[in-house]
């Protein structure tokens, strides 16, 4: 008996299985975003022909066996180009929210612990909030010119204030709990506090708003590609494809259709998860919603 | 009451300057030469520097700030790059629509949501509550412009009920400009109901867990005058809140609706401006569309005590 170091651990039921099962829209969220990016990252081997390729003799037809969502104005294959607009939702969703969750965190730690950094940061915050996000991006947008790191930019921007603020009022609580008080009077210095006490604490709530300014994030790049002012017009993006679909609707819906399917559904997903985590992670509010 | 309004009002006037400030520097923001963004790519070096002249952009940056800022207070936001009209006149040219579009789906939001969040808030654990529940997510995710089309697509297209697109104004036709109305309110509406329903439905929860609700159904009373009397008007101000918060998806949304149904409106405006780099018309509608969703805000915070006796301004 000499190897009482290393007790064997006992088999926890695994917290992410009881999870799962008692939320079970982060399972059903997590299936169809698994879906599709599993389709974005097959693209070019998931039965596509090339989304940029021509076929002048099948332009606007119906779905059949060789196009799977029927062709566009130019005969280019839906189905191929939804399924590469895929990547550039799920690209710009998670690189908005990853980009402005890190933001976010940054200026919501400096504004929760410093008082002159906050009353700067959070007028700057509340005056970039009260311009509506859409707008904003768009204003953004029409300076820098179109491209998708552009259209991550534009959206960061206009995602970041509402992170920080989230995080600003999480640190704000906490100062005023317990334990902070007791790591200040045992002595720790405040940039540790914030490390190892506060910065743990703000992981739940920021992976809800996270998956939540994902969602968004996919749903303002199709409107502002819709309008012009997103993805350079010759990208197969969803947006772009709803646009160029506007002038053929009425005779050829598929071109709108296929890619407003996908990008309902893309978010949809991506919002149950969210629904899912914000349930699971904050029991206090499952009750409510 | 009335020195309380003055107060709020006053402590907007910060956040408006930032604003402000902020759509200002949109132009410089860019990193590139705002006169020759303006000029565009095929104008010559002395096209530029007349733009650069007139323009004032020769002139320290907060000096044209504080000019722009003074006009702008005066009711002057510049000339049109592209119609050389005066932004002034073009967007109030195109208020009415805007105006009415919004209205009318303000009223489909309310009819539409807060009844279901009541019901789904009543119903709770229910079918009906489920079933409100994945209207609530579902709403939320589908984007305005699919809902639009697939409107367009039944109601125009096919069944011939309403008109595809286009605008009257109410006071020139008022059953024609109805028929207009119906799809993009509804199609810009779904979004908002999505998010009310679900915060009524939460907020009424909320409150129908208290114990006067308890007291008021031991004393007999109905399910009707408790959910309507007691518990709605107890519920309203997360409600409220959210509706003066949703103003800033509905501004979004208004711009997306325009440009789907081919509504004559500053949404539109906003559009033609970025595709035409038009940026006093840009600066100036973003300046208008912040501008009336901080007043929004300030309306909404004001009607609390309408709902809720207990808050008093002072």
């Amino acid at each position: 008996m000499t190897d009482t170091a290393n007790p064997p651990v006992p088999a926890t039921p695994g917290r992410l299985r009881v999870m799962l099962r008692r939320h079970p829209t982060i399972l059903w969220g997590s299936g169809i975003l698994g879906l599709v990016l599993l389709l974005a990252v097959l693209a070019p081997v998931a039965f596509t022909a090339d989304p940029r390729q021509v076929f002048p003799l099948d332009r606007l037809k119906p779905p059949t066996g060789a196009h799977w969502f029927g062709t566009d104005m130019l005969g280019r294959d839906i189905y191929s180009r939804t399924v590469y607009g895929a990547r550039i939702s799920l690209i710009v969703g998670f690189s908005v929210a990853a980009c402005s969750v890190a933001a976010g965190l940054a200026i919501g730690l400096v504004a929760g612990s410093n008082r002159w950094a906050d009353a700067v940061l959070m007028r700057i915050l509340d005056g970039v909030m009260s311009i509506p996000a859409v707008l904003l991006a768009i204003a953004l947008m029409a300076v820098s010119g179109a491209g998708i790191g552009n259209v991550i930019l534009a959206l960061t921007v206009a995602e970041t204030p509402g992170v920080a603020r989230l995080v600003r009022g999480v640190v704000l609580s906490l100062r005023e709990q317990p334990f902070i008080e007791a790591a200040v009077a045992s002595g720790s210095r405040y940039g540790s506090i914030l490390l190892r006490h506060m910065l743990p604490n703000t992981v739940a709530p920021l992976l809800v708003q996270g998956t939540y300014v994902c969602a968004a994030a996919m749903l303002l790049e199709a409107v502002l590609s819709f309008i012009g002012a997103g993805t350079p017009p010759d990208v197969p993006s969803w947006g772009n494809m709803m646009a160029e679909g506007r002038a053929y609707f009425a005779i050829a819906p598929q071109i709108i259709l296929f890619p407003g399917l996908l990008l309902s559904l893309t978010v949809l997903a991506v919002n149950l998860i969210g629904d899912g985590l914000r349930d699971a992670l904050d029991p206090r509010l499952a009750r409510q919603h | 009451m009335l020195s309380y309004i003055l107060r709020r009002l006053a402590a907007t006037i910060p956040t408006l300057l930032i604003v402000s400030l902020f759509i200002f520097s949109l132009l410089y923001i860019g990193g590139g030469d705002p006169a020759a963004m303006l000029a565009g790519g095929e104008a010559s070096a002395v096209e530029v520097e007349k733009i650069r002249e007139t323009l004032g952009l020769n002139d320290p940056y907060l000096s044209r700030y504080m000019d722009w800022l003074t006009a702008a207070l005066q009711g002057d936001l510049g000339q049109s790059l592209y119609s050389q009209k005066p932004v002034t006149e073009l967007i109030l040219q195109r208020v009415e629509p805007t105006a009415m579009l919004t209205v009318t789906t303000m009223i489909v939001v309310l009819v539409l949501s807060i009844p279901l969040g009541i019901l789904a808030a009543w119903q709770a654990g229910r079918a009906t509550d489920r079933a409100v529940m994945i209207f609530a997510v579902v709403g939320f995710s589908v984007p305005i412009f699919v809902v639009a089309y697939v409107g367009i697509y039944f109601f125009s297209v096919q069944w011939r009920l309403l008109p595809v697109q286009g605008y009257t104004s109410p006071f020139e036709d008022f059953p024609d400009f109805l028929g207009h109305m119906v799809l993009p309110s509804l199609a810009l509406g779904l979004t908002l109901s999505a998010l009310v329903a679900r915060i009524t439905r939460a907020s009424m929860l909320e409150v129908l867990s208290q114990h006067y609700i308890r007291t008021a159904r031991a004393k007999g009373l109905g399910d009707r005058p408790m959910l309507l009397r007691h518990a709605l008007k107890n519920a309203a101000v997360p409600i409220v809140t959210v509706i003066g918060l949703a103003v800033a998806t509905l501004i979004g949304g208004v711009v997306v609706t325009e440009t789907v149904f081919a509504i004559p409106g500053v949404g539109r405006l906003t559009v033609d401006a970025i595709l035409r780099r038009d940026f006093p018309v840009i600066q100036g509608v973003l300046l208008v569309f912040s501008f009336v969703y901080v007043l929004v805000n300030l309306a909404v915070d004001l009607s609390y005590s309408l709902f809720d006796p207990r808050i008093r301004y002072r």
